[in-house]
């Protein structure tokens, strides 16, 4: 039988992959589904998920063996891919996997020191860390922080606000960008702050539409100080480690947008063939029959799409034009399959409790998440030579 | 302590099933994957070497076309190495070809423990396993619910219908477990990882000298017809008007049950 997650590039379905989404499915049914509806309302995944999780090494997929890391990005993608075609849901996934967000700068630096501190424990499920960028006054330019870092000799005095910060109410740590040395892109700088830091605090839990089980925090920093030795990388090099990294993030919110649509397909088609109008089931429906086509096209043409455009950025052939092609692909598709999911359930997909309900709500974020359409259009436009 | 374990490569129950028109035999062309109730089997044998402290788990499986994405997932799991048969002619074999040929496979490895499932998902026979012991020279055990090694013996709790024996026997043995002995890991990623560079010995019957009218390995059964099950009957409805419990005592009386 196919399974929902079914890869259509051959790369992805490997015995070894095959497998491995064996492995997820199991830890979703095992470990997550019985849990999820606790969690949406705790608005929070409970820390020993992760340890489960990083016993299973589904936490290691995509980093280097010398950090602790197994397999390649792809097997990250099929690890997302699996967990949200499985159910487990969007807003776990991206609670659960939110060091990849917020370790690829630090392992990319080779600095030791923190690789050791926070990379290896967040690997294996015993940290959660999380990244800063966004910034109340604006997320989409990030040139334009204003969260600032003064050089005090010995250590780093950092002042500002961060917000919509996933796991940043659970993380240990935060990767936070800052400025440095004064506005604009080569003023900007990573250094990881401790939240047991003084003067770090989460100063409010957002209350989101969807994703509710991954929590997500507005933070502030009075004076914190950092050690020197938690700056990653090298100085003013922030905006351009967030920019390489992006393109990670928006491949991972890609599979979010076509799993989720293939959660929503697999959902509506049960829906249809079980629920009856004039005595009939509604798949016997023309109108509901061709929906349920069109939103398998859809979903079909993301999920190809997608992981063509991640094996080739893999394998370094394309770059972020292609990205954000994928991204957008996948948010539109989604957008469409899980409206008309909802619609295919009638009233029942109105009512809180219901998946798709949830399914619903969890997809609005993907098209702002990870950079915005919007912004998505103008790294294609760019690359067009348009601008 | 080394143990084998006998691991059967089934089509994937979730997946439609079918019946060769001609031979009546499973047709087994797509993919196979670990029967469910193996996977009992290799963890209780992963954890009793873990305890053991030192030895290897060895899976053992006769397949079709050098089958191994089961193996493999037994692999993942930790088990150190595999052996497979496959071989044309065992197309079709029944429960003691089968059976010949896994004890001969066994023999070609060291062990202190034989461990297998009670019975297979796609086959049901549940004979396999004690012929194995018979043709090995082993002692076996049956429907263990609960394994123990201490020294020299197996300590087995061993289902029955009334509660459990508790079975001592000496090694090395062969014991059949049930499916809840212990609750079977998902692989790791690591450990699927490293599976992959695994070794799995391939021998043909040639191999384990199981050629000719001597070995008598090949399939010796043939499957004449096949019946579909018959459906089965709707139940009898009792309507409880205030003379429900009579009505069900009757009924009852009538089946010799009171
Ligand atoms: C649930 C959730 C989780 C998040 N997690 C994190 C996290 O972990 N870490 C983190 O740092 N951030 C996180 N974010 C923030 C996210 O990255 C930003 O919301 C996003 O980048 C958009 O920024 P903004 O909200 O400030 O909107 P704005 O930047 O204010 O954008 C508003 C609107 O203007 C458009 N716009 C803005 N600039 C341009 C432009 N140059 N060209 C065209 N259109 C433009 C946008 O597309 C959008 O439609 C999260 C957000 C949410 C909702």
């Amino acid at each position: 039988m196919e399974s929902s997650g079914a890869d259509k590039c051959a790369d992805w379905a490997s015995p070894e992959r095959v497998e491995l989404r064996r492995t997820v499915r199991g830890f979703t049914e095992r470990y997550v589904l019985p849990n999820l509806d606790e969690w949406e309302k705790d608005g929070e995944v409970p820390r020993n998920v992760h340890r489960v999780a990083g016993k299973l090494g589904l936490l290691a997929a995509g980093f280097p063996e010398n950090v602790g890391g197994v397999g390649d990005m792809i097997d990250n993608l099929v690890i997302t891919d699996e967990l949200i075609s499985a159910g487990a849901s969007s807003g776990f996934a991206a609670a659960l996997l939110t060091h990849h967000i917020a370790l690829p700068h630090i392992v990319a630096s080779g600095d030791e020191y923190l690789i050791e501190r926070y990379v290896l424990p967040s690997i294996s499920g015993e940290m959660i860390g999380c990244l800063g960028v966004t910034e109340p006054t604006g997320g989409s330019d990030v040139a334009g922080l204003a969260t600032k870092a003064e050089d005090h000799g010995d250590h780093w005095l950092i002042n500002g606000s961060k917000t919509y910060i996933t796991s940043g109410a659970r993380a240990d740590f935060i990767v936070v960008a800052a400025s440095t040395d004064g506005a604009g892109h080569a003023g900007v700088s990573l250094i990881v702050v401790d939240t047991s830091s003084a003067g770090f605090s989460v100063t409010r839990r957002l209350e989101k539409m969807g994703w509710a089980c991954s929590d997500t925090a507005e933070i502030t920093l009075v004076d914190v100080e950092v050690p020197k030795a938690n700056l990653v990388g090298e100085r003013g090099t922030g905006f351009y480690q967030i920019m390489r990294n992006f393109d990670g993030e928006r491949l991972g919110l890609a599979v979010h947008g076509y799993a989720l649509a293939s959660r929503g397909l697999e959902l509506a088609v049960e829906w249809a063939r079980t629920r009856r109008s004039s005595g009939a089931p509604l798949t016997s429906l023309q109108t509901i029959r061709h929906k349920l086509a069109e939103m398998a096209r859809q979903t079909e043409v993301a999920r190809v799409f997608t992981q063509k455009v991640a094996t080739d950025f893999a394998a370094g052939r394309v770059g972020s034009k292609e990205v954000a092609m994928a991204k957008n692909t996948s948010v539109y598709a989604c957008d469409y399959v899980v409206d008309q999911a909802l619609q295919i359930h009638g009233g029942l997909g109105y009512m809180k409790g219901s998946e798709v309900e949830r399914i619903y709500r969890d997809a609005r974020i993907l098209g702002i998440g990870g950079g915005t359409n919007e912004i998505m259009n103008e790294i294609i436009a760019k690359r067009m030579a348009l601008v | 302590m080394n143990i084998a374990v006998c691991v059967k490569q089934i089509p994937d129950p979730a997946a439609p099933w079918s019946l060769d028109p001609s031979t009546h035999n499973l047709v087994r062309e797509g993919k196979l994957i670990l029967d469910d109730s193996d996977a009992y089997g290799v963890e209780m044998a992963l954890q009793l070497v873990d305890k053991a402290g030192a030895g290897e788990v060895t899976l053992v499986s006769m397949a079709p076309r050098n089958e191994t994405s089961g193996l493999r997932t037994g692999l993942a799991m930790g088990a150190a190495k595999a052996i497979l048969v496959t071989d044309d002619q065992l197309a079709g074999s029944d429960a003691l070809s089968t059976a010949k040929v896994l004890a001969a496979a066994i023999a070609t490895t060291e062990f202190d423990l034989v461990i297998a499932a009670t019975e297979s998902t796609d086959g049901y026979t549940g004979t396999t396993p004690v012929q194995i012991a018979e043709l090995l020279g082993l002692p076996s055990v049956s429907f263990a619910k609960k394994v123990e090694i201490d020294g020299s013996v197996v300590k087995v709790d061993r289902q029955t219908e009334a509660g459990y024996d508790e079975v001592i026997c000496p090694l090395p043995a062969l014991v059949t477990v049930t499916a809840g002995v212990v609750e079977p890991r998902y692989p790791s990623f690591k450990g699927i990882m490293s599976a992959k560079s695994k070794p799995v010995v391939t021998l043909s019957l040639a191999d384990l000298g199981l050629v000719g009218a001597a070995g008598g390995a090949v399939a010796g059964q043939e499957i004449v017809s096949v019946q579909k099950a018959e459906a089965r009957q709707a139940g009898v409805i009792v309507e409880d008007d205030g003379t429900g419990a009579q009505q069900l005592v009757e009924y009852l009386e009538q089946l010799k049950f009171v």
